[in-house]
């Protein structure tokens, strides 16, 4: 594929992110522990997938080739994916997918309310009204890993493990490459290690309310906004792009 | 459909159950109230069999809901568009929502959830037949929609002139939400009968498979639904099944004409006489095979739902851990 634009570049990030975590989250419809966490579930893999169309749509426009955002949804391969690797791991058990929605909704809310100043008008429309939704995703993800953390032996077991199998792909979701850092300097991009203290913040008070304590630090792994993914992420598009795949041109 | 008496229809002979001898004048008031279109509520006096009815049919209702999240859960994930997925999302979500309603409908009359789902588990609650069926291709999301929907709706509406308060207004918003599934179903089918030769295919694949099972969705003729003339005078139902059947074939028809779709029955013909359309033999066997638990994917959509019940169970255990912690800890500060 060839360079986007950097402008484009950066809405893509932002919607594949909120693509490949939705795309996550369907995936437990009819399958949660109960009725009231299966809506709940299902109701932020659909906000999620609202941002994914607004923001993939509004890379396509930069762009200008022609792209909408269902092109960039389904049509394009693991290299050309811009999101970060924490999304993109498997759900797990609750706990884990708990605490992956708990370290995401945190850094997205944060990164929604910078946004909505950017001097980019469209990505500040689009953060706005994401934002609401995502702090109501960070309240309910608290929620969990205070109930878990605090519940039972098992609870409290799981938990932990959950967020020390995520642990790894945080500092990813602070990193302000070359493309990132220019877009900042001129007031579109939010400056993301700038969040970092907040943040830092946010989840220890949750984790001091669970009765939790941090995870063991880890070299960051990084590479997702370059295209270099875990493997999980082939398989989580051979089954989203199955059907643009299979019938080339249709519409649906 | 979802509320079809499901009971041992398939047994030869059920046995009689014995009802408590309701006193006289209590029965006489409460048939009076309900002739009369009122509603009951919870805490009026109402017969054991009323209450046992409702029970089954309420749970049964809910049951279909959560379990026929599965088959259309299936394709969310392989969604061909945005937009798609967005809309499925939200219909699925919709039918956990209405699950919901009606779980804590039936409670009213006593029954816990937990039990409700118990009986679920072992096989001992039905919930329709229809879900039994497998989603193999995209299209089979349309037809869902169109005709399972569109089926349910057929059924809702008089539900929501139930006689049992409660029930009633779980149907008032359920409705509401009905009639964008069925639309969301019949554009599915609409963008594939109109669009490769492939797409069309499916479609009309998906049609023949779905049709039939649709119809049954109804339950059994009236001459076989022993339990429908005492549920019609409760007002419970509000129509019998060949009724809603007839209404449901009449509006369905149409429709798939105007999609240039055919319905797998060569039997069916407008009849000018009966300003109906007349249409062919329901394979009742199947049916009651259904029923038994025997469709076709019967064992993996038990499984699918056991499964995430006992996987859940560490989950719900501690929200009522942490929850009687917090209590704890509250009066302790108190
Ligand atoms: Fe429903
Ligand atoms: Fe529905």
């Amino acid at each position: 594929m060839a360079k986007l634009p950097p402008l484009a570049q950066y809405a893509l990030r932002l919607g594949d992110d909120a693509l490949i975590l939705g795309q996550r989250l369907s995936e437990w419809c009819g399958h949660a522990p109960a009725l009231e966490i299966d809506l709940s579930l299902a109701n932020i893999a659909l906000d999620l997938v609202g941002q994914a169309t607004h923001f993939l749509g509004l890379a396509g426009e930069i762009e200008a080739k022609g792209r909408d955002a269902d092109a960039l949804a389904f049509k394009r391969d693991v290299l050309d994916f811009s999101n970060c690797l924490l999304v993109e791991q498997p759900n797990g058990d609750f706990a884990r997918t708990i605490a992956r929605q708990f370290l995401f909704s945190h850094f997205q809310e944060l990164q929604f309310g910078a946004l909505t100043g950017s001097t980019d008008p469209r990505l500040a429309a689009i953060a706005a009204k994401a934002v609401k939704e995502v702090a109501y995703h960070a309240r309910l993800a608290s929620d969990w890993v205070a109930r878990l953390g605090d519940g039972t032996d098992e609870s409290r077991a799981r938990m932990i493990a959950g967020l020390d199998w995520m642990w790894r792909f945080v500092d990813e979701l602070f990193v302000l490459d070359a493309i990132e850092t220019k877009l900042a300097s001129q007031g579109i991009a939010v400056d993301k290690p700038a969040l970092r203290a907040a943040w830092d913040a946010r989840i220890d008070g949750v984790l001091a309310e669970a009765t939790l304590s941090r995870p063991a630090p880890h070299r960051p792994v990084l590479g997702g906004r370059e295209g270099h993914h875990s493997e999980h992420l082939g398989h989580l598009l051979s089954e989203m792009q199955f059907l643009q795949r299979a019938y080339p041109g249709a519409t649906w | 459909m979802y509320t079809t008496d499901l009971s041992g229809k398939d047994k030869k002979k059920s046995e009689p159950t014995p009802l408590k001898q309701e006193d006289p004048k209590l029965l006489a008031a409460f048939e009076a109230r309900v002739a009369n279109d009122e509603f009951i509520e919870p805490k009026d006096w109402m017969p054991e069999a009323y209450r046992r009815t409702l029970v089954r049919q309420i749970s049964q209702h809910a049951h279909s809901e959560i379990v026929g999240m599965l088959p259309e859960g299936n394709w969310i994930t392989r969604a061909p568009s945005l937009r798609r997925k967005a809309i499925l999302l939200a219909k699925v979500q919709d039918e956990g929502g209405h699950g919901l309603y009606l779980y804590a409908a039936a409670e009213t009359l006593g029954t816990s959830r937990a039990e409700m789902i118990e009986a679920l588990h072992s096989g001992k609650a039905k919930y329709s037949t229809i879900f039994n069926y497998p989603t193999l291709t995209w299209a089979d999301i349309g037809a869902i929609g169109w005709l399972v929907d569109g089926a349910a709706i057929m059924n809702q509406v008089p539900l929501q002139r139930t006689s049992f308060g409660p029930y009633a207004r779980a149907m008032v918003r359920v409705c509401k939400e009905e009639s964008f599934h069925q639309r969301q179903g019949y554009e599915i089918m609409m963008a594939l009968a109109g669009g490769s030769r492939e797409q069309k295919r499916m479609a009309q694949d998906a049609l023949a498979r779905w049709w039939w099972p649709s119809l049954m969705m109804f339950g059994p003729p009236d001459d076989k639904s022993p339990n429908t003339e005492q549920s019609i005078r409760w007002r419970i139902k509000r129509e019998t099944n060949d009724e809603l059947r007839q209404k449901f074939v009449d509006v369905s028809v149409p429709q798939a004409e105007a999609i240039g779709l055919s319905i797998p029955d060569k039997k069916l013909k407008w009849n000018e006489a009966r300003g109906h359309y007349d249409y062919g033999e329901i394979d009742w066997e199947e049916f009651y095979a259904v029923v038994r638990g025997e469709g076709s994917v019967a064992k993996e959509r038990m499984q699918a739902r056991v499964k995430a019940w006992e996987d859940g169970a560490w989950v719900r255990d501690a929200a009522l851990v942490h929850a009687a912690k917090r209590t704890a800890a509250k009066i302790a500060a108190e």
